[in-house]
C-alpha cells in the first residue's frame, strides 16, 4: 500500500471515530434535554389544578385538536424513518423527498400549535392568568421549540443532501437529526398522556 | 452507532402500527367516556409507557445486542435521576398539599 493511500485510511478511520463520538455526545444531549421535560411535568402535575378561578383544563382543551397534532407528529416519525432507510440504501433523491414530506408534517403540526395557543390567549386564558395555565404554555411550548428548532435542522439537512451528497458527516448529522425527531415524538406522548386526556376528563 | 442495524421498512411500519393502537386506545376511552374513576388513568399509563418502549425498540432502535453500551447506561442514568427527581417533586407537594387542606 502506497504512503498516501495509507493516509487516507487513517483519515477516513479518525472521521468515524470523531463521528461516533458526537453521536455518543448527542445521545447525552438527549438525555438530559428528557430531565429538563420531566422536570416540566412534574411542575405542570403541581399546578394543573391552580386555575386560580380562572379557565380550567376542561375549557380550554380540545382532544379532537390534540387528536390531529398527534396524528402529525406520528406519520412524521414514520416519514423519517423512510427517509432513513432511502439514506441506507444510499438514495438520495428519496431521502430528499421523505424529508420534504416530514418538514410539510412538522409545519403543519407547528401551524396547529400556534392557532390552539392564540386561541387560548385570545379567549383570556394566556400563560399569566394562572399557575395552571403558565405551566402549561411551559411545558407544551418549549416541545414547540424543539419541534421549531427540529424543522430547522429538517431544511439545513435537506441543503446538504442535494449539495454534498449522502457522505459520511451528512449520514451522520441525518442520522443525529433522526434521534431528535424521535426523541420529540415521544415527549409529545407524554403531553398527550399527562396533560390533554386526563384534562378533559 | 450502528447505522444499518435492520432498518427495514417492516420495522418502522411495525412501530407505526403499534404506535397508532397505542394511542388509539386512551383517545377512545377519554373521548367516548368509556371507562370512569381512577382505572382510565391506570390505562392512560401503561398505554404511554408501552408507546415510549415501542418508540424506543422500533424508531430509536435500541436493542440489548447492537446499541452501544455506554448509551444504554446512560439512557438507565436519566431514568434514574427522573424516578428521584419527578418521584421525590410529586411526593413532596402532595403532602404539603394534603397538610394544607
Amino acid at each position: 500500500m502506497s504512503d498516501t493511500a495509507m493516509n487516507e485510511d487513517l483519515l477516513e478511520h479518525e472521521e468515524r471515530k470523531s463521528l461516533e463520538s458526537r453521536e455518543f455526545g448527542f445521545w447525552v444531549y438527549l438525555m438530559t434535554d428528557a430531565i429538563i421535560f420531566a422536570l416540566l411535568f412534574a411542575s405542570y402535575v403541581v399546578l394543573s389544578k391552580n386555575s386560580a378561578a380562572g379557565p380550567t383544563s376542561k375549557d380550554v382543551f380540545d382532544l379532537s385538536h390534540t387528536a390531529g397534532e398527534t396524528a402529525l407528529l406520528l406519520f412524521s416519525s414514520l416519514t423519517f424513518g423512510l427517509a432513513t432507510i432511502a439514506m441506507s440504501l444510499g438514495r438520495s433523491g428519496r431521502v430528499v423527498q421523505w424529508l420534504i414530506v416530514t418538514l410539510v408534517l412538522g409545519l403543519g403540526f407547528l401551524a396547529m400549535e400556534m392557532i390552539e395557543f392564540s386561541g387560548m390567549i385570545g379567549q383570556g386564558a394566556g400563560p399569566e392568568t394562572s399557575g395552571f395555565l403558565s405551566a402549561f404554555f411551559t411545558l407544551v411550548g418549549t416541545h414547540g421549540l424543539h419541534v421549531a428548532f427540529g424543522v430547522i435542522g429538517i431544511c439545513v439537512m435537506i441543503g446538504q443532501v442535494l449539495a454534498k451528497g449522502l457522505t459520511i458527516p451528512v449520514r451522520s448529522r441525518l442520522f443525529r437529526l433522526g434521534l431528535f425527531w424521535h426523541f420529540l415524538d415521544i415527549v409529545w406522548i407524554g403531553i398527550f398522556s399527562v396533560v390533554y386526556l386526563p384534562g378533559v376528563m | 452507532m450502528d447505522h444499518s442495524a435492520e432498518r427495514t421498512l417492516s420495522t418502522y411500519l411495525t412501530g407505526f402500527v403499534l404506535a397508532v393502537v397505542l394511542t388509539a386506545i386512551p383517545f377512545a376511552l377519554v373521548w367516548g367516556g368509556l371507562l370512569t374513576g381512577p382505572a382510565v388513568y391506570y390505562v392512560i399509563a401503561v398505554a404511554a409507557v408501552l408507546q415510549v418502549v415501542v418508540h424506543l425498540v422500533f424508531f430509536l432502535h435500541l436493542n440489548l445486542r447492537s446499541t452501544p453500551a455506554e448509551n444504554l447506561f446512560f439512557l438507565g442514568f436519566a431514568a434514574v435521576l427522573i424516578f428521584i427527581m419527578v418521584g421525590g417533586s410529586l411526593w413532596i407537594m402532595m403532602d404539603l398539599h394534603h397538610r394544607m387542606m
